[in-house]
């Protein structure tokens, strides 16, 4: 079947293109999407050239929900409200399908979700309850990505949970922080951040601290939450603070290389283990832990800061420019093309 | 209900170069008509599509069905008309005899040579029609109108940001449509090639869904040219 897709053709210019998809599999109709950072860098053209370059034109848009409108097998009724899952395994090499070189993910190498219809393949759509926010649950993706990684985190971490120290008061921040506090009760969450606007959102958190007051503290285990070039500072604080055979949980996206103090890593036993994206049972654990408290839906819709209506490529222009200019909080985009 | 009537009726006589309608003609590995009934396929809220063929095209269009859309349900494939509205009735026909018509009911008309609609499009329609009774699916005029008369100098340039370019669908009411098809007088019928016309004609409100620069009608042999050069390359 025919599809129309949006696409990103160069930096600030998206277009239509013509793509054809197969009638089986499920097909979806995006309804709300939700601008990741990764979007904005393409859309920013702050890519390095020769990704651009091997990468565009793509649609953007990995975190996003939509209604089933037709699937072939019958394991979703059409009207269905399901959540996408970006990431395409095609073979099971043992690694998690995130991490394997056989997996495609959408909005890089690929195309995203901006696009008429979705076809997807039966295991990459998870149903959602009819009452969850629409808006939140644009973005599932990027709260699977923290559900990955402590789920990670905890096969790891051999010493006391007792102080769970969160870095950066971002997006990633915010929902990483909430998710421990859920599954982690007993524990302390104590967030670092630079900003205290943002740091005034995290009421949930046992302590919060700016980064450049941090005196006598102590954490068992970190989760950096930074990324760029503050990834440096933010895993320096790390290690300086955390107590001996903590486990360092990267989550922060840089596009340099950042230098690590090594020395003391060994010192102290330090295990650092990187987090990127997450696959089908992460989707399904938040959304089994979004029906149970439905509460969180309050907390994490905090961090909306605006709501477009896209009704045309000028519409999905607009949207990208004033989610760069927010320097914080999601930006979901109600499809109407 | 609601009901999908894919007009393709016509012969194609602007197409040149082949005694094949142009409906039928491939774009990237099936017929152009084959992506068109794909679109309505996979939309539940349509409960039946009816495809309007000429009469020595009837069995080829459900041998093309039986191949590319097997385990689809509810196409059925009549006799077009003479004229667009004499296909649109015999379609309103057809639903009369089989369902019966309800004051509900609505259906979406759609040109077969238009395989690049969206699922949007379709849903927009199908609301409109539902809410208003008539719509049509346009885009903003890029091009500037000119008016002549007489084809040799300008009669006038209007406004352009009043003036749209029709596309399809075009859904309607259906009893309303009945009726208002009823109503003309045989020169009416004549001038009034377009559905969406009769109801301007008597006074009726027609509605405008948002249409896509993307769904081209296939006219020319340049069009299809162009929209398999389009398939091509993501093929490639």
């Amino acid at each position: 079947m025919i599809n129309i897709v949006y696409r990103l053709k160069s930096p600030k210019f998206f277009e239509e293109a013509i793509d054809e998809v197969e009638l089986d599999g499920v097909i979806v109709r995006p309804t709300h999407l939700s601008i990741c950072q990764a979007d904005q860098r393409y859309y920013q053209g702050s890519r390095p050239a020769e990704v651009l370059d091997e990468k565009l034109p793509m649609a953007l848009i990995h975190e996003a929900i939509g209604e089933v409108v037709f699937d072939g097998e019958g394991n979703f009724e059409a009207g269905d409200k399901v959540v996408m899952i970006p990431n395409t395994p095609f073979k099971d090499d043992g690694y998690l399908p995130n991490y394997s070189y056989n997996s495609k993910f959408r909005g890089s190498g690929f195309d995203g979700f901006t696009s008429d219809l979705v076809n997807l393949d039966s295991d990459r759509v998870i149903k959602i309850p009819d009452d969850f926010n629409l808006n939140v649950s644009a973005f599932i993706e990027l709260i699977s990505v923290a559900y990955q990684g402590i789920n990670k985190f905890k096969q790891i971490a051999v010493t006391s949970k007792d102080a769970l120290g969160v870095w950066g008061d971002g997006n990633l921040g915010f929902i990483t922080s909430l998710l421990l506090k859920e599954i982690f009760p007993e524990s302390k969450v104590i967030v670092f951040g630079k900003h205290r606007e943002n740091l005034n959102l995290f009421s949930f958190a046992d302590e919060i601290y700016r980064i450049h007051d941090v005196r006598d503290i102590e954490i068992d285990h970190a989760f950096e939450c930074v990324g760029s070039s503050a990834s440096q500072s933010a895993i320096e604080q790390i290690i300086d603070i955390i107590n001996p055979q903590g486990t360092i949980n990267l989550f922060g996206v840089s596009e340099y290389p950042v230098p690590i103090n090594t020395r003391m890593v060994l010192e102290k036993g330090l295990t650092i283990q990187g987090n990127s994206r997450s696959d089908r049972e992460d989707f399904i654990g938040v959304v089994e832990i979004l029906k149970q408290n439905p509460q969180l839906f309050e907390y994490l819709e905090k961090l909306i800061t605006d709501v477009c209506e896209i009704n045309s490529l000028n519409d999905l222009k607009e949207s990208f420019d004033k989610d760069y200019v927010s320097k914080f909080g999601k930006t979901i985009l109600k499809w109407n093309i | 209900m609601i009901f999908a009537a894919i007009l393709a009726g016509g012969i194609g006589s602007r197409m040149g170069g082949t005694d094949t309608p142009k409906q039928f003609l491939t774009l990237g590995d099936k017929p152009v008509i084959v992506h068109t009934i794909e679109k309505f396929v996979i939309n539940s809220n349509i409960d039946q599509i009816i495809v309007l063929t000429p009469k020595n095209f009837i069995n080829h269009t459900n041998h093309l069905i039986e191949k590319y859309i097997p385990d689809y349900r509810d196409v059925v494939v009549i006799e077009g008309g003479q004229t667009r509205n004499d296909t649109i009735l015999n379609s309103i026909n057809y639903i009369k005899e089989n369902h019966g018509i309800d004051d509900e009911s609505i259906i979406i008309t759609h040109d077969s040579v238009r395989p690049f609609l969206t699922h949007r499009i379709i849903e927009d329609n199908i609301r409109a029609a539902k809410r208003y009774g008539a719509c049509d699916t346009v885009i903003p005029a890029t091009d500037t109108i000119v008016e002549s008369i007489n084809g040799t100098t300008i009669e006038s340039i209007p406004v352009r940001d009043y003036y749209y370019q029709g596309q399809t669908p075009q859904s309607f009411n259906i009893k309303k449509l009945f009726n208002l098809i009823n109503s003309l007088t045989e020169e009416e019928s004549n001038i009034l090639t377009d559905a969406c016309k009769i109801f301007t004609l008597k006074d009726e409100d027609v509605y405008l869904v948002e249409g896509e620069v993307t769904n081209i009608k296939i006219t020319y042999p340049y069009d299809l040219k162009l929209a398999n050069t389009i398939l091509e390359d993501i093929h490639d």
